[in-house]
């Protein structure tokens, strides 16, 4: 009952937010001079207005924001600033890259759960990185996630030019997956592919854990107050936290190999367009709940898709859709401020 | 410079009034201080000693009272406007920067161009002058404590201050520091200049001061030359004294204190009713901090099961070291110790290390033994437990789902003790079971200690009110300084006990 | 004879070029982490910084466009400070996290800096030129062999900052207001018993660091590529942060890690235009971040806890 009413609540919020961070675009669209109402039409349109809108671009963009999201939570739920998600995510996205390579004639449905798995493993390591970094040496994680960030990038500039560029070596990405390896695709004619199930049942699992496991209980209690954690719980704290670097470091990955297998079947530089940047504000407006990470991730997949169909169709530029997610970030900084008991933040 | 005749009054305070809500903190408090004096303002926690200064100097308005300094009344709104005066404070906790130089820390605040070698050389002469030993160039965070707090108080000197607070100077020094503080303290005095020393240690006090006033619950309850005075009759004082005893906070407010030592008398006589081995046992404990300050002196203690121990001290004596020790959360320096896996323990501040405040309570309850769980939690089992926890121990709340933040001091206390005392344990310790509780809260805490008690628990209580320890144990011990010395179960010789630190008094050769 | 005689000439002439351009390289990262320094200093980490860089980008280039050079330094400034305030309400005023108000702050001006020109500049992206700053040759000093053209041929952004480093690291030690800021970033307890209030030195501390960001976006656009691109900060907001940590927070320490980013950048340039590929030239983009790992490993952020 009290769940239901919070999950309201919270709702409720988030769609008073995305009011007023739209209104200030509207703001900012007639203020550089584009027509309001047909520019935001197109979004809707874009975003929500056909089978094949919602389908292949606004669920499409959900996948790797929904994963990278709960990459964010999870770590925030612990008290950890990772703001790594978008490094773990390529190297992610590498690995499964990497290992693709040496699945010729596996069936599918094993290669594909190999590739997802490489990809998680890869980002659980670039995260255990910042966080043996943080445990052993104190080196404040949102520091070393922003090098990491950048080695990991170039990295995969130097992986999609040398060792796994494309046979025939013109252009600077890798060779595009076989056919059999990709991930199915759930409704024919449309790009929607079964990332979305495994987005969908590791939220719940993230919940789940959080919510009914110790181990997930102790990364809440850690995250919460750390000394009551330590001191009434007898809760190992600098383990309880490398195991969050883990666990966010590995959704990440995730996302960067689901979005490998599903939607670009091939790595290159700019594999990521800030998919793990994103991913906090994801994060934040869903209030660090996994299963709201997949409603705001839906809502920002949907932004972003609306944001090109508004390039599109009202000559208005897509990136305006950063706006309105920093707007949406700052309002519930706002927010918390005016209202600073959490009372929806509980994992129940 | 003219420098004032000694002996004559620099500060004077006269009818200072201050409430924080409804408690008074300072009630028509008056206070002299002549140049070329040492002034010690004693009291126990809480009587207002620091409460005092800080309206001396600038941080806290008295909602009333005068104060004169060098004849004339003054207003002082700030800090600024005291140091301006002549004014100056060392706080308790030092407010230094730690990467910084002495010459900077000193120099701070100030306008324009930074000169190091010119502050440099107005260290050494402030310090010079002042006869302490301090080199400017040294990082504060390399000093030792001692040489840390020279530079707080040549911080303050800096500043032509003619009247220096200090307050608990020697808390966090060891006793060879202490000791040279004190004749610093009494040759700064003799060159003219005027310290206010809060502490509440009776020895530094009549040691150094020239004049004592004594603070109790707000009021100046005693005022007098040090040399007209004793060490029994300040801690009589202190405690509260035969003159102005004020009631007790306790449950038996309408109780004289001689009454209540008799009721305690009659309560808890169940001393030696303990059999078999002790429960929680230490055997030469000593704990020093990370600045290598002995906190625990050498303590030994056995508490036995279905008893209480109390444990009475002035902040700062150890006994929270002492008391993490028992509960096993914190591991002695040297000497044994047995205690059983899992001691219950409430800990004095249950918001930094007791509760989940944004979590629901049964969650809060779950957090006992979350360490070493596995698996799933059955949550519903959790719930029940609370629900029944909440009925058992009386704690208000509507539902075992609400967030902890949502109860009251009081009732996020019983959830505590309910929660460490449900998760079957044989030894209890409590650090300050009714901080921030009201009558009607303590009383129900006091119920369910004594509960605990009579199920055969071990408990060891520590509380700064000494009635509440008296009144809940069954052997009281005083802290003094880091030592642990046995007392007869008397209000008022714990008090001298744990004020004097010594074991004769304790013994009861004085009562 | 004659060979080795060119080979020696040329390594010369490729080792001047390659410094040239690391000092061109590193002008703009200077400023942003100079500023950095100063904001992290007093407490507050910005990662704002990006977005100020990409504002002092395009108001720069709008500037210059209408009124000159000068005044197209001076709107890159003002226009990454206005970004800088607008992190401080947040981050300062309402003492919001700051990194998450910092991620916000340059997500938001990315975007609006990206709709803005395509707005002024149309949707095409018109490949538009920006009068640029002319190099000057200090005399005599520029003819030196190897670093003569690198350290003294270079525009006026760049001498000025030969000047704002050593200043900034003598007001840091030498001056009270420098003492503040350090104060106020180690210990804000000592700090107020001081008398100084800590929100206003961390404003102030984070409009300087949002002004030099501004400047440096300004310096990118009107020193080194001659036209705005959208999101050409390109990450140099993050950079600048790197920057201040390996040059341990202290000006003349950064204004090196500077150079030494610089020179990675310059380096793969040159690696790439060669065609040499015994090293693959990310290494060297990769190392200078790498390299800060390691110092921050090896000397701890304890330090410096109080960032963040």
């Amino acid at each position: 009952m009290t769940a239901l009413r919070s999950f309201a609540a919270t709702t409720a919020r988030v769609l008073v937010l995305l009011a007023i961070a739209i209104a200030m675009l509207a703001v900012l669209l007639s203020a550089t001079g584009h027509e309001v109402v047909p520019a935001l039409s197109a979004m809707v349109r874009g975003a929500f207005g056909s089978y094949y809108a919602i389908t292949s671009a606004t669920i499409v963009r959900m996948v790797p924001l929904a994963l990278a999201g709960l990459a964010v939570a999870v770590a925030f739920r612990a008290g950890i600033l990772n703001i790594g998600a978008e490094g773990q995510l390529l190297v992610g996205a590498a690995a499964a890259t990497a290992i693709s390579g040496t699945l010729g004639g596996v069936p599918w449905f094993i290669g594909i759960p190999v590739m997802l798995v490489a990809g998680a493993m890869a980002g659980a390591a670039w995260a255990a990185i910042a966080g043996a970094l943080r445990l052993r040496f104190g080196v404040l994680e949102v520091i070393s996630t922003i090098m990491l960030n950048f080695v990991a990038q170039y990295f995969t500039g130097w992986l999609v030019r040398g060792p796994m560029q494309e046979p025939t070596g013109v252009n600077p990405q890798s060779a595009t997956l076989a056919l059999e390896l990709q991930m199915p695709v759930l409704l024919e004619g449309t790009r929607l592919h079964a990332g979305v199930l495994v987005v969908v049942i590791v939220a719940i699992g993230v919940w789940w854990w959080l919510r009914s496991t110790a181990s997930g209980f102790r990364l809440r209690a850690v995250g919460a107050t750390p000394t009551a954690a330590a001191s009434a719980g007898g809760i190992d704290v600098p383990r309880t936290m490398f195991g969050a670097f883990l666990v966010s470091g590995l959704l990440a990955g995730l996302a960067g190999s689901v979005e490998y297998t599903g939607i670009t079947y091939a790595l290159y530089e700019n594999f990521s367009p800030g998919y793990g940047y994103t991913a906090i504000a994801v994060a934040l407006l869903a209030r660090l709940h996994p299963l709201g990470v997949l409603a705001t991730a839906l809502l920002f997949g949907a932004l972003e898709a609306g944001a090109n169909a508004m390039q599109r169709d009202a000559g208005v530029p897509s990136v305006v859709v950063s706006v309105v997610e920093a707007l949406l970030i700052l309002l519930v900084l706002a927010a918390d401020r005016w209202r600073p008991s959490r009372t929806d933040e509980a994992g129940t | 410079m003219t420098t004032a005749p000694t002996g004559a009054m620099l500060l004077s305070l006269d009818g200072i009034t201050h409430a924080f809500g409804r408690v008074r903190a300072l009630d028509n408090v008056a206070l002299q201080v002549r140049a070329g004096s040492v002034h010690a303002l004693l009291g126990e926690n809480g009587a207002g000693k620091t409460t005092l200064m800080r309206v001396v100097f600038g941080l806290l308005r008295a909602q009333q009272g005068v104060m004169q300094w060098r004849g004339s009344p003054v207003t002082v709104r700030s800090p600024s406007d005291a140091l301006a005066l002549g004014i100056g404070m060392v706080h308790q906790h030092f407010t230094l920067v730690p990467t910084m130089t002495v010459a900077e820390n000193i120099a701070l605040g100030g306008h324009g161009r930074f000169d190091p070698q010119r502050a440099a050389d107005r260290v050494r002469q402030v310090a010079g002058h002042a006869g302490l030993v301090l080199d400017p160039h040294a990082r504060v965070q390399d000093l030792p404590v001692g040489a840390q707090q020279r530079c707080e108080i040549v911080k303050a000197l800096a500043r032509d201050v003619r009247l220096l607070i200090l307050d608990e100077p020697t808390a966090v020094l060891a006793p060879a520091e202490s000791a040279e503080l004190r004749r610093w303290i009494r040759a700064y005095a003799d060159t003219g200049h005027a310290v206010v020393l809060i502490t509440h240690k009776l020895r530094d006090a009549l040691a150094v001061a020239d004049d004592i006033t004594v603070l109790h619950r707000g009021r100046a309850v005693l005022t007098t030359p040090a040399r007209d005075t004793d060490q029994t009759r300040v801690a009589d004082a202190m405690l509260g004294g035969t003159s102005v005893r004020t009631s007790v906070r306790t449950t038996s407010t309408l109780i004289g204190s001689d009454a209540l030592n008799v009721v305690a008398d009659v309560v808890n006589n169940r001393a030696g009713a303990a059999n078999g081995p002790p429960v929680l046992a230490l055997n030469a404990v000593t704990v020093r901090d990370a600045n290598g300050v002995e906190r625990v002196r050498s303590a030994t203690l056995q508490v036995y099961g279905g008893e209480i121990v109390g444990i009475g001290a002035v902040e700062g004596a150890g006994q929270h070291d002492l008391l993490q020790v028992l509960a096993g959360r914190l591991s002695p320096t040297s000497g044994t110790r047995v205690i059983p896996e899992h001691v219950g323990f409430v800990p004095e501040d249950r918001h930094r290390d007791a509760l989940l405040l944004d979590a629901p309570l049964f969650e809060n309850t779950a957090l006992q033994g979350a360490g070493a769980r596995r698996g799933v939690i059955d949550w519903n089992s959790f719930r029940a437990r609370t629900s029944a926890l909440l009925q058992r121990f009386d704690v208000r709340a509507s539902s075992a789902e609400v967030h902890a933040r949502t109860l009251s001091g009081g009732n996020q206390q019983k959830l505590v003790l309910g929660r460490e005392l449900d998760a079957a344990c044989e030894a209890l310790v409590v650090d300050s079971p009714s901080r921030g509780l009201d009558f009607v809260a303590t009383d129900a805490v006091h119920q369910a200690l004594r509960a605990a008690r009579d199920a055969g628990i071990a408990v060891v209580v520590y509380s700064n009110d000494l009635d509440e320890v008296v009144l809940l144990a069954d052997r009281v011990f005083a802290m003094h300084d880091g030592t642990l010395i046995e007392s007869v179960r008397s209000r008022d010789v714990l008090g001298r006990a744990m004020l004097s630190g010594d074991a004769a008094i304790a013994s009861g050769a004085d009562a | 004879m004659m060979s080795d005689v060119t080979v020696g000439v040329s390594a010369l002439t490729v080792g001047a070029g390659l410094l040239e351009a690391t000092v061109r390289t590193a002008t703009p990262l200077a400023y942003a982490a100079l500023g950095e320094s100063v904001s992290e200093r007093a407490g507050v980490i910005n990662l704002g910084l990006e977005g100020s860089i990409i504002a002092g980008a395009l108001s720069a280039t709008i500037a210059a466009g209408a009124i000159g050079v000068g005044g197209g330094f001076a709107a890159g400034a003002a226009a990454g400070l206005l970004v800088a305030a607008l992190f401080a309400l947040f981050a300062v005023g309402l003492r919001a996290d700051q990194i998450i108000t910092g991620t916000a702050i340059t997500l938001f001006a990315l975007g609006l800096t990206g709709t803005v020109y395509r707005t002024v500049y149309g949707a095409g992206g018109v490949a538009l030129t920006t009068p640029t700053a002319a190099t000057h040759a200090v005399p005599v000093l520029s003819s030196l062999p190897v670093i003569g053209r690198a350290f003294f041929a270079q525009p006026l952004a760049t001498y000025a900052l030969y000047l704002i480093a050593p200043l900034l690291a003598w007001w840091m030690q030498r001056t009270h207001a420098g003492l503040t800021l350090r104060a106020v970033g180690e210990q804000p307890k000592a700090a107020i018993a001081a008398g100084i209030s800590p929100k206003r030195t961390q404003l102030l501390a984070v409009l300087f660091a949002g002004a030099m960001a501004g400047l440096a976006g300004a310096t990118l656009v009107l020193a080194q590529a001659g036209t705005f691109v959208e999101g050409m900060s390109a990450g140099r907001g993050f950079i600048a942060i790197a920057i201040v940590v390996l040059g341990r927070w202290r000006p003349l320490g950064v204004a090196a890690a500077a150079l030494l980013f610089g020179a990675a950048t310059s380096l793969q340039t040159l690696f790439q235009s060669m065609g040499w590929t015994a090293i693959p030239y990310q290494l060297f983009l990769a190392v200078p971040y790498l390299l800060t790992l390691v110092v921050l490993a090896v000397t701890g952020s304890r330090g410096r806890r109080r960032v963040v």
